[in-house]
């Protein structure tokens, strides 16, 4: 399968999607206002990887900044996560937060919430 | 006549202004307006915190212009007319105001009105829990996060939404937001 990487830009992140290393990487800012536009090859990339997953997938997202319309789009990301996960498949979702920035993780909280798969949350020293 | 633009435009205007913008909300202007608040907003580092949530809501407060906006009637004299939408970003010691202008018909009123009467009306931790369920329920369209905006706005900032009505004239209004952030 083809590795994703998308370099990160003023309004969307850094994305590395690697099927033979099992990792998944979202870094930086996701702001972008069509965030539909942006996600959707990513969640059908994660549907194809699904028919033959590497024996266990990494999921590092370090996110600076968010906007709403790329929260419902995450979410989309973590249920196809989720589906893997049910397959008995292992998953590891690692969410990473700057010290302090409770906001970040309460949005990790969120999605911990809704999604059945345990999160570690990590926070970054500056 | 009533309603007069550059009378509510000064009037946000009073206090430290740190960015100002009144036209056409297109992608850039929402790129350029986020890279002018960061090239001057250099705090120390205990305000970082605060630096986060004012950039948070600005997208918030700038995309929601831009998804929602009406074209302002035809007898109002605008340099640019297509999205027109008007953002103050004022700051008075910790204390962040973010106001936004924007025409809208007036029919959109009562559902505007009743969205942030809602949300104001609840505790933190109710706001959490209805994002919460709404993040997970809702269908989004691709104009946005199906009314989180303004439920993480007030979220993020803990503080209730300010908003006026300015009759335009029979069929337009004029819908100001107020943010607060400390």
């Amino acid at each position: 399968m083809e590795t994703i990487i998308r370099e990160e830009t003023l309004k969307t992140p850094f994305v590395k999607f690697d099927s033979d290393k099992g990792l998944i990487e979202i870094k930086g800012r996701s702001i972008p206002e069509n965030s539909i536009e942006f996600y959707k090859p990513l969640i059908d990339w994660l549907d194809k990887y699904a028919d033959q997953p590497t024996g266990k997938t990494s999921v590092n997202i370090k996110l600076e900044y968010f906007n709403t319309s790329s929260s419902k789009c995450i979410l989309d990301i973590f249920r196809k996560l989720e589906l893997l996960h049910k397959k008995g498949n292992e998953v590891e979702i690692n969410w990473y937060y700057e010290e302090d920035d409770e906001d970040m993780f309460e949005a990790g909280e969120d999605y911990q919430s809704i999604i059945n798969i345990p999160f570690k949350m990590i926070e970054m020293e500056d | 006549m009533g309603f007069d633009l550059n009378n509510w435009y000064n009037e946000k205007r009073q206090g430290d202004i740190i960015l100002e913008y009144a036209g056409s909300i297109s992608s850039d202007v929402i790129s350029n307006t986020l890279a002018e608040f960061e090239s001057k907003i250099n705090m120390s580092e205990d305000l970082k915190r605060v630096r986060k949530k004012v950039y948070n809501v600005l997208v918030e407060c700038l995309q929601n212009l831009y998804h929602h906006v009406d074209e302002p009637p035809e007898n109002v004299e605008l340099d640019e007319k297509d999205k027109y939408g008007a953002v103050i970003l004022t700051r008075d010691g910790t204390f962040f105001r973010i106001s936004t202008g924007n025409f809208i018909k007036k029919d959109k009123i009562n559902s505007i009105k009743d969205r942030i009467d809602q949300v104001n009306s609840l505790s933190d931790d109710e706001v959490k829990i209805l994002y919460r369920e709404i993040l997970n329920n809702s269908e989004f369209s691709d104009k946005g996060g199906g009314g989180l905006g303004i439920l993480d706005i007030v979220r993020k900032t803990g503080n209730k939404l300010e908003y006026n009505f300015f009759q335009v004239d029979d069929d337009y209004i004029f819908y100001a937001l107020d943010v607060y952030i400390s």
